[in-house]
């Protein structure tokens, strides 16, 4: 369904990506790891067309998207949120919502319907009058599924969806996740919280400076000795390895 | 479909104004409301439903102004012509400057200075080439016809206007009622997250900057035809771009009667100093300024905040949310 | 074209000029560097510099060189207390009402001074009004050269200060990461205030250069306000060396536009550069992301 292929982007000295391969199919939850720094979000700005690659290419649903703009990817069906939410302040949820449904209905009636349904889908129906700034961390994050799932796309890119959130909150969203992919929604997730999408995804990439230093599915990726030193610092996978023996 | 309603209802009562008030200085006083109702929601188009503040409005009052004055004087083509001509002139230097600073993604202040820097150009031009007539400016023929655009009762000049900003305040009204309106106030709140879902940022702001040049040119059409007298300090001077950007900030930008409410506003103050102080000069732009270091400090909502005039506004309270509580209990459950 | 024996005198003359431009250049841009607002006002506060210098000169025979001592610490004062009291509280989170409010006050700072002041335009006449001075062949009015020669001291008295005072310190920390110089205890609001005073006092030092070879009228300023937005913009937001660069290039560039395109069309060079810099280059020149 997307097909990253080389990509590598750098500002100034920094290589925030390396050529960075990943195909991700159609009808899954994947999700994209890495520490904090590792060019996660930059990586989704290129596939989103905020960034434009220094080299590489990107395709979705067979056509070349490289270096075009992100309305036109959103139009084409790829919807990215943000690590750091942003509602439109002063605007109700359900006037937010219909900003996604727009994309597809061009009747103000209609579109606000859509949101209606959709927010009760994530589960804002009870705050659709709300003024979205007031919304708590837990309600935005809701309010960014909501937005995405209006504009009826194919794929969503999930910006650290799940950041930010407590145990309980967590539990709550991840249905809301998981009935998107029932609805056949592909989605791709980025995380820095491993645990958080160990249960969600069925294959992940792991990112760590700029390069994919690992991928293959969730259970086998953190116990991949190069994952535990990115994130927890060199020597540790030795440690950890070491106690679990003398442990067992 | 309430706010159409009452928008019917006013602009009703608006029409009938020429009926009530007879005396020549009250019809005045009506019609400087209502032109001044008119820049001030072209302005609030782009710089309130569109977050894009201007600080060079002129730019299109002046080319609309000068267009339907050059057009008659130095070619003979009828105004009514020429009214239309200076709306369309209007909306291609609003088309420049949207071009030449939205397309470089020029933001905030820098748009406002650039605006205001596009209307210092035109100034200038304007007061050097011959076919404005320079710096003396250009006087148009008194010849009062209606087929002429020129009336000799104020009361037709009313309609003339109370017509112009009939159709700028249903464009408004239509801007909070559509897709094109809902993609622009969520561009003017987060352009990143409204290019994420699919709102296509440049050509929305095109379209609202167009629309807002539209209808100030002709607010300068009105004012050629009106005083039949231009010069480039008046046509493409900052008094205007103040007044324009004034009139909704002190009646509420963003919102559809904010600019009618800070046009009354505007002219009951400066009637009533000019009763209490008498004809001082600058008095009433002091206050004008004034009000509006008050309004950005104490009220940035405007007038229309106070009452939520036209808005369906969402509630402000604060949410309590059931994520909260039971986030509190999900917790001590996990300890 | 031209011969040089016309060129050279209309460039010395554009340098002077453009010496002003920076010196009044030199208070945006600080107050841009650390503050990160456009000051609309500035304008209308070198105006009011202007008349002070005016009046201490007509009704106290006060030499301009010697208000050098008294106007730029009362623009100080002024400064710091507008930052303190209406201009730092008007920002709610968003830079175009700082640009609305200090609109207004110019508006009401204009048109007051309309109501005390008069329209008509003044002069001051000092022993030196007429003197020249003759330089590479071309006459040059004394007080510009020494206005030229001011913009630089004055440029160089900034930079001694931001770099070897503690209160240039403060600015620099503060305008570099507002939160962590807070955190160390600095008063922000108030050495904010101080560096919106310092770059009013600016205002000052050019108002009293300015006054013995300038005019006076209410809206005097106007006509300064988008060139020392051009300079400023021309020379990186923020920089001082840029202001002065930039000050004494737009300065040429007025002088030789007006040669070539006559008065009324040279100012057109200026706003022109000012559109495309800030269209084409904005990051490049102002050093930071607009």
């Amino acid at each position: 369904m997307l097909e990253v292929s080389h990509i590598s982007k750098a500002f100034g000295g920094v290589r925030a990506s390396r050529d960075v391969s990943l195909v991700v199919p159609e009808g899954k939850i994947t999700s994209l790891i890495g520490p904090n720094g590792a060019g996660k979000t930059t990586l989704f700005a290129q596939i989103t067309g905020f960034l434009k690659p220094d080299s590489g290419s990107i395709r979705f649903l067979g056509q070349d998207i490289t270096g075009i703009s992100p309305e036109e990817i959103a139009e084409r069906g790829m919807i990215r949120t943000f690590q750091v939410v942003q509602p439109f302040a002063g605007q109700s949820v359900r006037e937010n919502i219909a900003v996604g449904a727009h994309l597809r209905i061009r009747s103000r009636r209609e579109a606000l319907a859509k949101a209606e349904e959709v927010a009760i889908e994530v589960g804002l129906g009870d705050r659709l009058d709300m003024d979205a700034a007031s919304l708590t961390v837990a309600g935005r994050k809701r309010l960014e599924v909501a937005r995405a799932l209006a504009t009826d796309p194919k794929l969503i890119l999930f910006d650290e969806v799940l950041a930010g959130l407590n145990p309980s909150e967590i539990r709550d969203v991840i249905p809301v996740i998981l009935k998107l992919k029932e609805r056949g929604i592909t989605i791709l997730l980025i995380e820095h919280v491993m645990q958080a999408v160990m249960s969600l995804s069925e294959y992940t990439w792991v990112l760590n400076q700029g390069a994919l230093i690992a991928e293959g599915v969730p259970k086998d990726v953190v116990s991949d000795p190069q994952v535990i030193e990115a994130y927890l610092g060199k020597g540790m996978a030795e440690r950890i390895a070491q106690r679990a023996k003398s442990n067992g | 479909m309430r706010t159409l309603s009452l928008l019917a209802v006013i602009f009703a009562g608006l029409a009938v104004v020429p009926f009530v008030l007879v005396s020549d200085v009250w019809m005045n006083l009506a019609i400087l409301i209502l032109y001044s109702a008119l820049l001030g929601q072209a302005w609030n188009m782009l710089g309130g439903f569109g977050g894009q503040f201007s600080f060079g409005h002129a730019a299109f009052f002046g080319t609309g102004a000068y267009t339907v004055a050059v057009l008659q004087v130095q070619f003979g083509v009828n105004p009514w012509i020429g009214l239309v001509a200076g709306g369309l002139a209007a909306v291609v230097v609003a088309a420049i400057i949207g071009y030449s600073t939205f397309r470089y993604g020029l933001r905030g202040s820098y748009f406002a200075l650039v605006t205001l820097a596009f209307a210092e150009v035109l100034r200038i031009l304007s007061n050097s080439v011959e076919i404005t007539g320079a710096g003396v400016g250009i006087l148009i023929p008194l010849e009062q016809t209606a087929s002429n655009l020129q009336f000799a009762d104020k009361a037709s000049y009313y309609w003339i206007l109370w017509a112009m900003a009939l159709a700028a305040f249903l464009v408004a009204w239509w801007m909070g009622n559509s897709r094109f309106g809902a993609q622009l106030m969520a561009v003017r709140d987060n352009e990143d997250a409204a290019r994420a879902l699919g709102v296509r940022a440049y050509g929305v702001k095109m379209r609202a900057i167009m629309l807002s040049g539209f209808f100030s040119g002709l607010g300068g059409v009105f004012y050629a035809q009106y005083f039949l007298y231009l010069d480039p300090h008046i046509a493409y001077g900052s008094s205007i771009s103040i007044e324009s950007l004034l009139v909704p900030i002190i009646g509420g930008i963003g919102t559809l009667f904010g600019p009618l409410l800070g046009a009354v506003v505007l002219h009951g103050i400066s009637e009533v100093s000019r009763d209490l102080i008498g004809d001082v000069p600058g008095i009433s732009l002091v206050l004008y300024g004034t009000l509006l270091v008050i309004m950005v400090l104490f009220m940035p909502r405007g007038l229309a905040g106070l009452f939520a005039l036209g808005r369906g506004k969402a509630k402000k309270t604060p949410e309590k949310s059931s994520d909260k509580t039971s986030g509190a209990t999900g917790e001590a459950a996990n300890a | 074209m031209p011969d040089l024996a016309i060129i050279i005198p209309s460039v010395l003359n554009g340098l002077t000029t453009g010496a002003l431009y920076a010196l009044v250049a030199l208070g945006l841009t600080l107050i841009y560097g650390v503050l990160h607002i456009i000051n609309f006002a500035h304008g209308a506060l070198l105006m009011l510099g202007l008349y002070a210098v005016f009046y201490l000169n007509t009704r106290f025979g006060i030499d301009p060189y010697v208000c050098l001592v008294i106007v730029p610490p009362a623009m100080f004062a002024l400064g710091y207390a507008l930052q303190r009291g209406i201009i730092g509280r008007a920002g709610h989170g968003r830079d175009e009402n700082i640009l609305l409010v200090t609109l207004g006050l110019s508006i009401v700072i204009e048109n007051l001074s309309l109501f005390f002041f008069k329209s008509d335009t003044r002069i001051i006449d000092t022993p030196y009004s007429f003197e020249v001075v003759e330089i590479f062949g071309a006459f040059l009015p004394q007080p510009k050269v020494i206005a030229f020669v001011g913009a630089f001291i004055t440029a160089g008295l900034l930079w001694l200060l931001m770099s070897r005072t503690d209160l240039g310190r403060a600015i620099r920390a503060l305008a570099k990461e507002r939160k962590g110089a807070t955190l160390v205890g600095i008063n922000a609001e108030h050495v904010f205030a101080m560096s919106f005073g310092l770059g009013i006092a600016c205002l000052g030092v050019a108002a009293c250069l300015l006054m013995p070879s300038y005019y006076v009228n209410p809206q005097v300023g106007q006509g300064f306000v988008l060139i020392a937005f051009t300079v400023v913009v021309l020379g990186g937001m923020g920089s001082f060396v840029g202001a002065l660069i930039g000050g004494l290039f737009i300065g040429v560039v007025e002088a030789l536009s007006g040669l070539f395109l006559g008065e009324s069309l040279g100012q057109i060079g200026i706003f022109a550069i000012f559109i495309l810099v800030l269209i084409f280059r904005p990051s490049g020149l102002l050093g930071h992301k607009v």
